[in-house]
């Protein structure tokens, strides 16, 4: 069974079905977001459904390229022999 | 019936038998040894342990309090699951190393006087340097001893701390330093003992050792590294320093640094090290909040850490030990060889994500929890935003290009069985933990009030974690490892190494050269000129005054001879002459 599992994620032939659940899911998780009881809302973001949706998103994208900003831009990524 | 076993002495002692045992006897023995200290640490009671007198100082071998015993239940499983992972090695080097490690460890678990922390904080970095010369070759010699000279530059630092607060405070016992950070009331002896645990606890900028040394140790070290020597500082830091504002802020941007770093890199086992650094500031922003829930969130999170790191990296490893490459743009499309250690990473990886139902879900939540209560949505939205980057990296970039992405058409296979084995035991507690965490709280050093399986709860990070999945999905191109490495702090001490080398040979050698150059041009001459003229002295001056003396002793010989008659009564009568003259000077003196 868990190479099936495996085999889903890795094989070209699911690519289609795999993007599909991700959207599925993507909409299932932001839906029940809007359901679920929210009693102890401390601050702003606690109160709106789908903020961490959209915090997730943002972060994911916000470390890629402030990381290779960093990387390529500010100088930390060098080739791999400078330290010889 | 002893009453007290120290863990840290069956690890320890029970080194020495290692290297006389072969084969199957061996392997049974460095898997009970963890087994007889799991069941050692579960019975022990608290208490204070071996209190003795060294130098006229208070010693306390062992202090057993509900922290200490938190920590060393999971050192001690942590050390079943590394050997079982280790048990295919031919040589028992390592099994040594490991258990010396882990006994020190314990041993800074359990003591109570600051001497007994110094000596086994000094043996955990011995031991496990020994990890990494293990793996032998160049690079890793190399980064070796630049690990175990920035650890014992460190533990200088604690040492010098230790012997000021000693003499400022007038006790060595290890608990909490007075006054803390923000009071300002802390003595310098207090930052010295600080500055040496941030620096084992790998806080930026001193958290360079650890990702310089840790992907170049053996497959199977690289496993116990990623566990004790952090954690151990994590909890010196919840014993000494709770509460202290500053390491709030410094945990706060460590969890960035590592997932920042995670991005750049290309070697499997040191995105991991710079995740260790990202989740390690969670525990340290916990311990400087230090309300009781933050300390609890703190401990849990270690605990759950050590389990799932320790997998992340037995996977890596496993990777590594079949393929002989550790690069991220030399692997891929081991999923099919390597369905099994595909599954069990993924358990690892889900775990450091926090996705629920998993170890992380309910630990690393209840620091960011704690955060909130003590009204800190600085730190809380960080702490979120590292916990986006740590599935971006560990659960998404890493499994996509090692195991799936691009087919290298690597000849690959399951490692070991016992490799498989070990796996699956962490496996195993990192989702008995997720599921099940009454067990992990009720051993908390506080009372747990926190109920991690709210709905609101299990969709924020759902939501957070997907939707990372998403853009991983869109930005996919944008990740692709790149055959770089990255500058961290270890840049100074590299660099300025060679600095030093080069200013050791150009200045330095330029500079004895004309020094000497100098010597054959002026000194020279001038000691030649000095000899010679001594010489002139010497034959001239001293030698004529020599021969003068003997000329003068030779004549007055003469004389005496002359006085010499031969005749007794002469003699008897010179000596009745010099006795008289003796007495008359004795009575002229004795007035």
């Amino acid at each position: 069974m868990i190479r099936h599992i495996v085999d889903f994620f890795g094989d070209e032939g699911y690519a289609r079905s795999r993007r599909r659940l991700l959207y599925l899911v993507l909409v299932l998780i932001v839906a029940a977001d809007f359901l679920v009881p929210r009693e102890h809302a401390e601050y702003l973001w606690d109160r709106l459904p789908g903020w961490s949706a959209v915090y997730g998103f943002g972060s994911c994208v916000l470390i890629i390229f402030v990381s290779k900003f960093l990387g390529h831009q500010v100088g930390l990524m060098r080739r791999e022999d400078y330290y010889d | 019936m002893i009453d007290f076993v120290h863990p840290a002495l069956l690890f320890i002692l029970g080194a020495a038998p290692i290297p006389f045992l072969k084969g199957p006897i061996r392997k049974t023995y460095v898997v009970l040894i963890p087994v007889l200290a799991i069941v050692a640490v579960l019975t022990l009671e608290p208490g204070n342990y071996g209190a003795g007198h060294f130098i006229g100082q208070e010693i306390l071998f062992a202090k057993v309090d509900r922290l200490s015993i938190v920590f060393a239940t999971v050192f001690t499983i942590m050390a079943l699951i590394g050997m079982v992972y280790a048990l295919h090695l031919p040589r028992a080097g390592q099994h040594v190393a490991a258990f010396v490690y882990v006994g020190s460890a314990l041993g800074v678990v359990f003591a109570g006087d600051y001497l007994t922390l110094y000596l086994f904080w000094e043996g955990m970095a011995f031991a496990s340097a020994y990890l990494v010369f293990a793996q032998g070759g160049e690079r890793a010699i190399r980064a070796a001893f630049r690990y175990l000279m920035v650890h014992i530059t460190g533990g200088v630092a604690l040492l010098g701390g230790i012997v000021l607060h000693g003499l400022a405070a007038g006790s060595l016992l290890f608990g909490p330093i007075a006054g803390g950070v923000a009071s300002g009331t802390m003595d310098t002896g207090g930052y010295m003992i600080l500055a040496g645990f941030l620096l084992n606890a790998a806080v930026p900028p001193l958290n360079a050792w650890l990702t310089d040394a840790y992907p170049e140790a053996t497959v199977t070290g690289a496993v116990f590294m990623s566990a004790f020597t952090t954690k151990t500082a994590v909890y010196v830091l919840a014993r000494a320093f709770p509460g202290t504002e500053l390491l709030v802020w410094l945990g706060a941007v460590m969890a960035l640094y590592g997932v920042i770093y995670a991005v750049l890199e290309n070697d499997c086992r040191r995105l991991l090290a710079y995740h260790i650094v990202s989740q390690v500031g969670y525990m340290v922003a916990g311990i400087g909040i230090g309300t009781e829930m933050a300390v609890n969130g703190a401990t849990s999170h270690a605990f759950a850490h050590i389990l799932y790191k320790a997998l992340l990296f037995m996977g890596a490893g496993a990777v590594i030990e079949v393929t002989g490459r550790r690069k991220l743009t030399e692997l891929g499309g081991l999923y099919k060889t390597m369905p099994l250690t595909v599954a069990l990473y993924m358990v690892g990886a889900f775990a450091i994500s926090a996705f629920p139902f998993f170890s992380g879900f309910v630990t690393k939540s209840m620091v960011i929890a704690a955060a909130g209560q003590d009204h800190r949505a600085l730190v809380v939205l960080v702490l979120t935003m590292a916990s986006a980057g740590t599935f971006l990296h560990t659960g998404l970039k890493l499994p996509y290009y090692m195991f799936f992405g691009a087919d290298r058409k690597l000849e690959a296979r399951e490692p070991p069985r016992n490799m498989l084995v070990a796996m699956g035991m962490a496996a195993l507690l990192c989702i008995a933990i997720g599921v099940f965490p009454g067990p992990l709280y009720a051993l908390l050093p506080y009372p747990v009030a926190f109920e991690p399986y709210t709905g609101a709860h299990v969709t924020e990070s759902l939501g957070l974690l997907m939707f990372t999945a998403l853009g991983f999905v869109l930005f996919l191109k944008a990740l692709d490892p790149e055959n770089t490495i990255s500058i961290d702090t270890d840049w100074f001490y590299r660099k300025g190494a060679r600095a030093f080398l080069w200013l050791a040979e150009k200045p330095l050698a330029r500079y004895e050269k004309a020094v000497s150059n100098v010597s054959d041009t002026v000194a020279l001459p001038l000691l030649h000129g000095t000899a010679r003229a001594g010489l002139r002295v010497d034959l001239h001056g001293i030698d004529a005054a020599v021969n003068g003396f003997a000329r003068t002793i030779l004549v007055a010989g003469g004389a005496l001879r002359r006085l010499q008659t031969g005749v007794i009564t002469h003699y008897a009568l010179a000596m009745i002459a010099g006795v008289i003259a003796a007495i008359a000077v004795s009575a002229v003196v004795w007035q």
